[in-house]
């Protein structure tokens, strides 16, 4: 019966919506980049290939259908084997496979071979978030899918036009990898726990992100925009909901938000060392939560039994701080290390754990995180 | 006197099945564990098939309306792995219960008993991993390819029962392929010699060797993760000194063997139904056991091509890309074959030569894709979309699935003795061909487009093309209700059918009565006789 509603939405809404039915693609996108522009010419001369051959057997297995059947008095012949045949439709595929491998091989030399890159990037991927890092620049930040998009996930038949008027629905993150245009950038890709894969089709770059290894790719972006992509490797429960989106800028731009980004570090570090009421730290760390714990732990801290832990009446967020905080800090089986959050955000989110979902743990202060790490 | 105790011996030696249940239990009669392995297997494709129907119900539209993540994570895993493992895999082992022992002109399987066991083991398998959905924490919900370490370290702990499941569904396919071996090698008839086999039983001969070389790598696989998992050992856990990427070339140095394993056997059923109805003896027959024999041995050098993202050398990219481009030429070759003997035959189109058609049809499509996938760079944008999705829906369905229902078909009427319904066969075959595209064909351009799989939820740009994969799916899962009805109906009710219902088929399989007697081919057949069902005369 529920399904039965569904489908009856689902058609609603499709015929509801002329913008639904504007925004499809057939095909795979040309990208602004020389390899991801490579890459396009190689899918088409492929496909055509592909074309050709089927043009040619099906042509004859149609034409022999139609033509050399019983109802229309066709007798069969005889023959049954040739090996003058046989060597022919064994050469002319070998000759074509020869012909398509040549380009294919020259791209891959170029995706792989990269002999001095501008400036590096590195690239984390954690259930279900990105990490990006600019070690030259000491920016560091985490991505996570937009909580606009969240919000409406669950949306009921009834508010399915929530959706639909979520633009970008699942492609939009809070915090934007930006990058500058025409400069040569190298991704250093890495995970924290299970093999994810950092894929921007635009950049034509698709690599898997493998715990303990570094992967690398590069990209020289050509054109300013924004560019949307997903993780591509099942990597858990929210394998589709770690969206990547990347802004392309330029130069001075680029300049720009390092300033600013760094600014923001300087201002966060000093904002740890003074001491927060328990009102700041709970505000602030459900809006962390919710973006980084609420994926395993559930929004209402109840968890997933015999999966992720639940918040409520759990010892840890009742028992003492310096378990929680180290627990945070460093994971523990599945659960992932935090480190890479500020000392406040995890405070706050500490708190906000120890203090909600009728639990009754102590108030954690962004000092004793950073005496902790 | 002496004649009539022989008589008497003779008669008890053809004594029937035995009666009431136990028949199944106790069975080592190929053509009962043929049948248990065909409806265990049917059993499973509409438990596999059910999952399918959710999988496509939450994709339906964006957003999410009927499971949580999890539960469709383990939705797709447990579609995959009861697909290829209770599905596919033991319908080939059923038709090749039946027919290789009637078709080499034996009496039975080589290992009777052993038949008994291997098939016996997979219920028990199937039921212990349909089981895991009832645990705590879910099935496994890792993909069927289950990479380390979302297997391992972050798996619910119904993977051990997981890792047990998969060990006994392997050692009843290394007993199945051995008994295979065995029966074809030593009890085909003495006077038929290797050349004289028909297609079919060459391409089991040549799979049973795949599933031989392919299936204790599957188990070290499996048993690495189970140490991994409770006895403190880092085979793939790089904090331990291990590699998660070495996983993958263990799973897919098994899995790439594994993909002919499903489509070998369908190449053999497929040049026996096309010579049968275009009334001409198949072309080429040499040239088909040797592309056979190479695809086969090129199956075990190709398995990186699933994992050029996970950061290899560009030599290898180049070799695994090259030696994948090369499996083409074996395949066309038995494409171009099949084409040649349809040409200037006297073509009918019964209900086997429709799905034979459509298989040749439908197959080629998934190859070109498969071409398409074995670019490398090309690749780099293909790799776990819904581009990959339909490539191996259009050669896992409208192969394997294709080759195994026009196998049904084909020699149901030698099985049963009866007739099914011609004209029923042939609306239910327009109605899967149809749906079947509809479901898969769209597949195409939302990969390309984007879409990655293994997602419950998606982007609105990829809404249309889903909506109408869905609804196609859904006419594809209600075509196999069709499908029953018509088995069951021709077992039921369907008119006697004659020794030799396909009168342009040859085979030694139809000079038996209809219905085929409980114990065949007590006397080999002759040369004679072996030269006159031949494929190649």
């Amino acid at each position: 019966m529920k399904l039965l509603l569904t489908i009856t939405g689902a058609i609603t809404a499709l015929i509801g919506s002329k913008s639904a039915l504007a925004e499809y693609t057939l095909n795979m996108t040309k990208g602004i980049t020389d390899i991801s522009q490579d890459i396009y010419w190689l899918h088409m001369m492929a496909f055509w290939v592909c074309v050709g051959i089927g043009f040619v057997v099906f042509g004859a297995m149609f034409y022999s259908i139609i033509a050399h059947r019983k109802s229309k008095g066709a007798k069969a012949a005889h023959f049954h084997e040739s090996t003058t045949v046989e060597f022919i439709w064994t050469g002319i595929p070998i000759l074509i496979l020869i012909a398509m491998a040549i380009p294919a091989s020259k791209t891959l030399v170029d995706i792989e071979v990269l002999d001095k890159a501008d400036m590096t990037v590195k690239v984390t991927g954690i259930q279900w978030k990105w990490q990006y890092d600019y070690p030259e620049e000491g920016i560091s930040f985490v991505s996570n899918l937009a909580q606009s998009s969240r919000d409406v996930i669950k949306a009921s038949p009834e508010e399915r036009e929530a959706v639909h008027n979520e633009s970008d629905y699942l492609r939009s993150v809070d915090n934007h990898l930006v990058l500058p245009v025409d400069t040569t950038v190298r991704f250093l890709i890495t995970s924290n726990d299970v093999i994810h894969n950092w894929w921007v089709p635009a950049f034509g770059v698709k690599q898997d992100a493998n715990p303990g290894f570094i992967n690398d790719a590069w990209a020289k972006p050509n054109e300013i925009g924004t560019y949307r992509g997903q993780c591509a490797e099942l990597c858990g429960k929210d394998h589709g909901f770690m969206p990547i989106v990347v802004d392309v800028v330029s130069k001075a731009d680029y300049a720009a938000w390092v300033e600013s980004k760094q600014a923001e570090k300087v201002a966060e570090a000093a904002s740890a060392t003074q001491a927060w009421t328990e009102e700041e730290l709970v505000a602030k760390g459900e809006t962390v939560y919710n973006a980084n714990c609420s994926g395993c732990h559930q929004k209402d801290g109840s968890g997933i039994p015999g999966v992720f832990p639940a918040m409520i009446g759990s010892e840890v967020t009742n028992g003492p701080a310096e378990y929680q905080i180290g627990l945070v800090l460093n994971g523990m089986g599945g659960m992932p290390a935090f480190r890479m959050l500020s000392d406040t955000d995890i405070a706050s989110v500490i708190t906000y754990e120890r203090r909600s979902f009728g639990n009754n743990g102590s108030v954690v202060q962004p000092s004793d995180v950073t005496s902790a790490r | 006197m002496s004649s009539t105790t022989a008589a008497a011996a003779h008669d008890d030696h053809h004594h029937g099945p035995e009666k009431g249940l136990l028949r199944w239990v106790k069975t080592t009669n190929h053509k009962d564990i043929g049948t248990l392995y065909l409806w265990f297997s049917f059993a499973m494709l509409l438990v596999g098939g059910a999952f399918a129907m959710g999988i496509r119900s939450e994709l339906l539209q964006p957003g999410l309306q009927l499971f949580e993540p999890q539960f469709y994570n383990q939705l797709t895993t447990m579609h995959g792995l009861i697909m290829v493992f209770g599905a596919i895999m033991p319908a080939f082992v059923g038709l090749a219960n039946w027919l290789i022992p009637m078709m080499v002109g034996a009496p039975d399987m080589a290992l009777p008993r052993m038949n008994n066991w291997s098939f016996w083991i997979l219920p028990f398998a199937g039921t212990i991993l349909l089981s895991t959905f009832f645990m705590e924490g879910g099935a496994p919900a890792f993909g069927w390819t289950f990479y380390a370490p979302l297997s391992t370290t972050f798996a619910p702990d119904s993977t051990d029962f997981f890792i047990f499941a998969v060990h006994l569904l392997g050692f009843s396919s290394i007993m199945g392929a051995i008994n295979i071996i065995a029966t074809v090698l030593n009890m085909k008839a003495p006077e038929m010699r290797l050349m004289d086999m028909p297609l079919f039983v060459w391409t089991w001969l040549i799979t049973s060797f795949l599933l031989i070389g392919a299936m204790p790598v599957l188990a070290g696989a499996v048993t690495m993760m189970l140490t991994d998992r409770n006895f403190g050992t880092a085979f793939f856990d790089a904090t331990g000194g291990g590699d998660p990427v070495m996983f993958q070339h263990i799973f897919w140095f098994f899995g790439h063997p594994e993909v002919y394993i499903m489509i070998l056997p369908a190449f053999g059923i497929i040049s026996h139904i096309i010579p049968t109805f275009a009334r001409k003896p198949l072309f080429g027959y040499s040239s088909m056991v040797y592309a056979t024999a190479s695809i086969a041995f090129l199956s075990y050098i190709v398995w990186a091509h699933h994992m050029f993202l996970t950061g290899m050398p560009v030599a290898g990219e180049l070799y695994f890309m090259y030696a994948t481009m090369l499996i083409a030429v074996p395949t066309g070759v038995k494409v171009f074959n099949w084409v040649a003997t349809m040409w200037k035959g006297s073509m009918t189109f019964e209900t086997p030569m429709l799905w034979a058609l459509s298989f040749v049809f439908l197959f080629t499509i998934g190859g070109f894709s498969g071409l398409m996938l074995g670019i490398a760079p090309a690749d780099i944008q293909y790799h776990d979309t819904y581009f990959v999705v339909a490539h191996f829906h259009y050669v896992l369905v409208t192969g394997a699935l294709w080759g195994i229902i026009a196998a049904v078909f084909y020699w149901l009427p030698k099985w049963t003795g009866k007739m099914y319904n011609e004209g029923l066969a042939k609306v239910h075959f327009w109605l899967a061909m149809i749906s079947v595209n509809v479901t898969f064909f769209p597949q195409h351009f939302i990969g390309l487009a984007g879409m990655p799989r293994r997602i419950p939820d998606y982007a609105l740009q990829f809404a249309d093309f889903n909506f109408i994969s869905s609804i196609g799916s859904f006419a594809f899962g209600l075509s196999f209700i069709l499908f029953t009805y018509i088995i069951v109906d021709c077992i039921r009710n369907g008119k006697p059918a004659v020794a030799r219902p396909w009168g342009s088929a040859k085979g030694l399989e139809w000079t038996l009565a209809a219905p085929v007697a409980y114990h065949t081919f007590d006397e080999p057949p002759t040369r004679a006789e072996i030269l006159a069902e031949s494929q190649h005369s």
